[in-house]
């Protein structure tokens, strides 16, 4: 039982709210969890706890049982940790092909980098938007260079904070496929709304609600909780 | 006894003179988020505005106080209708026009003047302070600072034109739904920082007399206190010329000018990096 | 975009050829002596170029490593003699300063503005200090500092290892020029390099390096530490030069010419800022030959034209005219247009 991610009463405070309260998650190796909530529940502030983007208030988080709390972004992402941001944190000037080479870059050379590039342009139907610069790029495109960007750097672990967000339905049907495809060489984190997305990936999901787990399960069990339902206040199954 | 009065009033003009150089941009900076690097030469204008006036035989504090903070507030407004305000939103466009705009006034004060010191006895005489005599006028420009500066928060505060002038500044759209018109807003806010400036340049000329390159030695140590203070105009602007100020003067009478003069630059570089969002950033954050 | 490099080095290579072996022969001796001093100054453009350009650490007070390496060259030379160690504690001295300043600064996070007007207020710092340096009590061995006056009677560059042998006006517009071309062809090849591609995409977002494992901090560290040495090289050429190094390179305006010259020329290219600081130069000079009016009228208003007509610089504006009168022919070839993303 190799836990590959763990936090322990992780909490962080802004001024008088508490945005995270008390937070123990478990991630295992290679798992797929979706997190789930309301808007302000907590889940993007946890999410950037976790890849180093804010310091937690209190609490532990380890990565492979190794305490990373604190650590700076850039220590975390080389312990194999990826994200994929709610706003898309991308290189606007560069060409998309520079923008996953420099990804690649980090761990390999000039030459096997440019062939990771190739490859993960390839997989993510972006060969044709190889010399595009990025910053010209519609914004559903513009998700799966980021995308792209994250998996290039080979994380174990991939958090998603609402890949889905403004794509067609055509685009989300691919996410999801996609996804799986990955789901087989990395363990993911995906923050979401779109339950339909949700039901086409998941496995287990993780209820967040005024920054605490309201509640773990699988999907059709968290679906049909009563209390999962009454705090989404009508939203739920059928939600697009 | 004498000593001590002496360097109390040394430190509070020096503080009184930075707060005046610093108020106008700290207006349109902290305001607008303009960074208008002709501010220097507002100041010089202002200057050379009062002094001109007076040469011609209109009452000094006319010349002034009336006068030049017009004259400059005029140039301010033509200033902000015919470049600034397509410039919006771009820091360095706004940078190297206001720059250009620094040369542009230097040489046309260079052609009007010439190269030579223009000046005015400052009035009032001195005060005798134990062994040591003060200029009265000394007392008046910190007495000019504090109006100013109580002036511009109580104005800000209090008045229907401060509330729509903070407004706008945060809101432009918001303010035109309710029936302001964001585009005379910003050229009135750009006018009354002009107008500021060309005021303390006017009270300031007295004593330093003024060259077409006065504005050259303002601006460094105005940008300094504007930044070092932080977003907030009055509190900030406050908190750093007291800093600041007050530092470089008993630093200076401690040693020396230049060494007083580095010591402000020092404190303000550690400011810099360790309050980086200024002193108001830090402190006094709802303030104004 | 690989073209626009191709033509930049090629155009570059020729341009350098020409300067270097034609040039000489064609005009007189005080033109390359001008020339010369351009040369100087475009290895200090290049370094802002490099530092802000294409890393996006607005040094506003860049033109302090080039005083810095000024007077390292001023001291150093009358207390050795020979010219060669001093252009070396030229580019090493900035360097360390550099890194110094650039440790203070990077590792505290701190944004743009204020990282800006701490540079600005450290070039502020060395031209107070240096300027109350008048009065023969201040001295560095052999070198008075002279205050507001600067050092004067700096020797030539001599060969390396004989003092005795001083270059001429011709000799030190051949070395300067290829020490500016040298400069490019080092920049343009650092660039390429993945620690290249680091800086470059630390401008464009600097959150996102670092959440793809690199520390941001080092990689602009280094930036910085590379410009200074660079900006410090041209200062030992430009007091070489003169004869003189004075605490103007202190001071506010030079430091405002700097940036100009860069945004003029072009932020974010390399070229650019060349043409800039030549094109600025040579036109200050010649309006102050022509006495028309104050040089600083027209200059100001050059400036501002530019920023509301030309706002990303020359060089962008002219590979954007370049590009769309290409495109033009590209589309009049082949009978339809390639639509973008």
């Amino acid at each position: 039982m190799s836990m590959l991610l763990e936090t322990r009463g992780l909490t962080r405070r802004f001024g008088g709210v508490t945005a995270v309260d008390r937070v123990d998650f478990a991630l295992e190796k290679g798992e797929l969890r979706c997190l789930i909530g309301p808007n302000g529940a907590g889940k993007s502030t946890f999410f950037k706890m976790l890849c180093g983007l804010l310091r937690p208030s209190s609490g532990k988080i380890l990565l492979r049982g190794e305490v990373v709390t604190g650590n700076d972004p850039h220590e975390i992402a080389r312990r194999g940790v990826g994200i994929k941001t709610q706003v898309p944190s991308l290189f606007d000037g560069l060409t998309v092909r520079q923008s996953i080479e420099l990804s690649a870059l980090r761990r390999l050379s000039k030459r096997a980098a440019a062939a990771s590039a190739t490859h993960f342009m390839e997989r993510l139907t972006l060969d044709k938007f190889e010399s595009s610069i990025v910053g010209s790029l519609a914004h559903g495109q513009r998700q799966w260079v980021e995308l792209a960007i994250v998996l290039a750097a080979a994380p174990d672990l991939i958090l998603l904070d609402e890949p889905t967000a403004g794509m067609t339905k055509e685009e989300v049907g691919r996410t999801a496929t996609l996804i799986r495809e990955i789901n087989r060489d990395h363990a993911l984190v995906i923050v979401e709304h779109d339950m339909k997305f949700i039901r086409m990936i998941a496995r287990k999901v993780t209820v967040f609600n005024q920054g605490a787990i309201l509640a773990e399960g699988n999907v059709e069990s968290i679906l049909s909780n009563q209390v999962v339902r009454d705090v989404y206040l009508g939203k739920g199954a059928g939600h697009a | 006894m004498d000593v001590v009065l002496v360097v109390v009033i040394q430190v509070l003009y020096a503080i009184a003179s930075l707060a005046l150089i610093s108020i106008g941009l700290a207006i349109i900076f902290g305001m607008m988020r303009v960074i208008n690097f002709a501010h220097g030469e507002f100041l010089m204008m202002g200057g050379f505005a009062c002094i001109m006036f007076a040469d011609a035989g209109v009452n000094l504090w006319i010349s002034m106080l009336l006068l030049a903070p017009l004259v400059v507030g005029a140039i301010g407004i033509v200033v902000e209708r015919l470049v600034i305000q397509h410039l919006y939103g771009r820091v360095i466009e706004t940078v190297l026009a206001t720059w250009g705009l620094s040369l542009f006034f230097i040489g046309v004060a260079s052609i009007t003047v010439g190269y030579f010191r223009m000046g005015v006895t400052p009035p009032f005489g001195s005060i005798r302070i134990g062994l040591y005599s003060e200029g009265v006028y000394t007392f008046f420009v910190i007495g000019v600072a504090v109006a100013v500066v109580l002036g511009v928060y109580l104005f800000l505060r209090h008045t229907r034109w401060g509330l729509i002038a903070r407004g706008t500044m945060q809101f432009p759209n918001m303010a035109a739904a309710l029936g302001v018109n964001p585009r005379r807003v910003y050229a009135a806010t750009f006018f009354a920082g002009a107008a500021l400036s060309g005021l303390a340049g006017a009270v300031l000329a007295p004593l330093a007399g003024v060259v077409p390159t006065s504005g050259i030695t303002y601006i460094a140590k105005a940008f300094i206190t504007v930044i070092s203070g932080g977003a907030t105009v009055v509190a900030g602007t406050t908190a750093a010329s007291v800093l600041l100020g007050g530092i470089n003067q008993i630093v200076t009478f401690l040693s020396r000018p230049v060494i007083g003069e580095v010591a402000l630059l020092l404190v303000a570089v550690i400011l810099l990096r360790f309050l980086p969002q200024g002193i108001t950033g830090r402190f006094f954050r709802r303030g104004l | 975009m690989r073209s626009w490099n191709s033509f930049g080095i090629l155009f570059m290579m020729g341009a350098g050829a020409f300067l270097i072996v034609a040039l000489p022969l064609l005009v007189e001796t005080f033109v390359l002596v001008d020339f010369t001093l351009y040369a100087a100054l475009a290895i200090l453009a290049m370094s802002l170029a490099l530092v802000w350009g294409f890393c996006g650490i607005l040094s506003l007070g860049q033109a302090v490593f080039f005083g810095i390496g000024g007077y390292a060259y001023g001291v150093s030379v009358l207390n050795i003699g020979d010219s060669t160690l001093p252009v070396a504690l030229a580019v090493l001295l900035p360097m360390i300063f550099a890194a110094m300043l650039g440790y203070f600064m990077f590792w505290g996070r701190i944004s743009d503005v204020y990282l800006a007007v701490i540079t600005l207020t450290v070039s502020l710092i060395f031209f107070l200090v240096i300027n109350s340096t008048s009065g023969g009590e201040y001295r560095i061995g052999a070198a008075p500092l002279g205050g507001y006056n600067g050092i004067p009677g700096l020797p030539a560059l001599n060969l390396p290892g004989r003092p005795d042998r001083q270059l001429d006006f011709e000799e030190m517009y051949a070395l300067t020029v290829a020490l500016a071309l040298a400069t490019y062809f080092f920049l343009r090849w650092l660039l390429v390099t993945r620690f290249g591609r680091v800086i470059v995409a630390i401008r464009e977002n600097e959150v996102r390096v670092g959440l793809l494992g690199y520390d941001s901090r080092k990689y602009k560290l280094a930036a910085y530490v590379i410009g200074a040495g660079v900006a410090g090289m041209g200062g030992a050429l430009y007091a070489a030069w003169g004869g003189l190094i004075n605490p103007d390179v202190f001071g506010i305006a030079f430091a405002a010419q700097v940036i100009v010259w860069v945004l003029i020329g072009g932020l974010g290219t390399l070229l650019g800022p060349v043409i800039g600081v030549v094109g600025i130069q040579w036109l200050v000079g010649w309006l102050g030959k022509m006495k028309i009016t104050d040089a600083n009228i027209i200059l100001g208003a050059i400036f501002v034209a530019f920023v509301l007509f030309a706002p990303a610089g020359l060089i962008p504006k002219l590979r954007k005219i370049g590009v769309r009168w290409l495109n033009r022919r590209r589309v009049s070839a082949s009978g339809s247009v390639e639509s973008g993303p």
